[in-house]
């Protein structure tokens, strides 16, 4: 359960790293995922090793860690589905793409 | 702290062990390519094999349906959306000698393995103890296991109806918002 939780941990790290480091909006949202693939695969190890007692529904006892997983993976399409669509519309009026550049949208 | 109550007692535990160990490794390993290659496509390319390698870990956790669920979204759908959208860009290497003018990339690391440390000495440690398998493997009492199709599908249209036709709204403003995203102004 440690192994497994160490890999997750690292890539999250790693992938907030990268958010912070890298400037190109695209890698950017990789991380992103990077990020989300490693809580899911936290999700399944605790659902796997340590499963939460707190639901009543008998048969759905040992399955909320990946019923999670599941959403998460939902929600990641519909959100890169959308954040490349955003990076589409800013590229089609600025040429150059760089994260440390957008800054029309601060106050 | 004692090393060998992590360590496997059989033949069995210790080819387990081996098998994750080197997926994980492989998994770290791609996760550092994301974000140390200069170029975008190889970012990619290396997220591709992550995402590869996290759906093998997750068969070894026996969850089956979601490791065949992972290389069918994430390297299926999401890279390939990830891939088309660079070559649709013609996004080029970033230049490394912009990097050299900050200390954005030294303080990220510096701040993610302290982080990293903290964490894993606080959460990890008690976990240590957590080393037997709770959810119900396949057997004949227990015919459709746990991370089966079967098992999944039951729980998923049972008591998880109603975030699952969230889930389904969502997607739908997700597509809609994405359409009306890459529409071509109509400019008369």
């Amino acid at each position: 359960m440690v192994l497994y939780l160490a890999v997750s941990m690292s890539m999250f790290f790693i992938g907030a790293a990268g958010v912070v480091v890298r400037r190109n909006p695209v890698v950017v949202f990789m991380c992103i995922e990077l990020m989300l693939n490693a809580v899911n695969l936290t999700f399944l190890t605790f659902a796997r090793y340590a499963p939460s007692p707190l639901i009543e529904r008998a048969d759905s006892t040992w399955m909320a860690g990946q019923m999670m997983v599941i959403f998460v993976m939902a929600v990641a399409a519909a959100e890169v589905a959308v954040g490349l669509g955003i990076i589409m519309a800013i590229y089609r009026v600025r040429a150059n793409v760089d994260v440390d550049e957008m800054s029309s949208m601060s106050g | 702290m004692d090393i060998n109550a992590l360590l496997p007692t059989d033949m069995n535990g210790w080819a387990h062990l081996g098998i994750v160990g080197s997926l994980s490794g492989l998994a770290v390993l791609t996760a550092i390519g994301v974000v140390a290659f200069n170029s975008p496509i190889r970012s990619a390319l290396s997220l591709v094999l992550n995402f590869f390698t996290l759906a093998f870990i997750y068969f070894s956790l026996g969850a089956e349906l979601l490791g065949i669920t992972q290389i069918v979204v994430y390297t299926g759908a999401i890279m390939v959306l990830f891939l088309f959208v660079i070559m649709l860009l013609n996004l080029s290497a970033d230049d490394p000698s912009q990097y050299k003018r900050d200390a954005k990339p030294v303080f990220a690391g510096i701040i993610g393995l302290v982080v990293f440390g903290l964490l894993a000495t606080a959460v990890l440690a008690p976990l240590k103890a957590i080393n037997q398998i709770s959810a119900p493997d396949r057997n004949e009492f227990n015919p459709i296991g746990w991370g089966s199709p079967q098992a999944v599908g039951k729980t998923l249209f049972t008591g998880y109806v109603w975030p699952f036709e969230m889930i389904s709204l969502l997607l739908l403003v997700g597509i809609v918002g994405s359409i009306l995203l890459a529409r071509r102004k109509v400019t008369s």
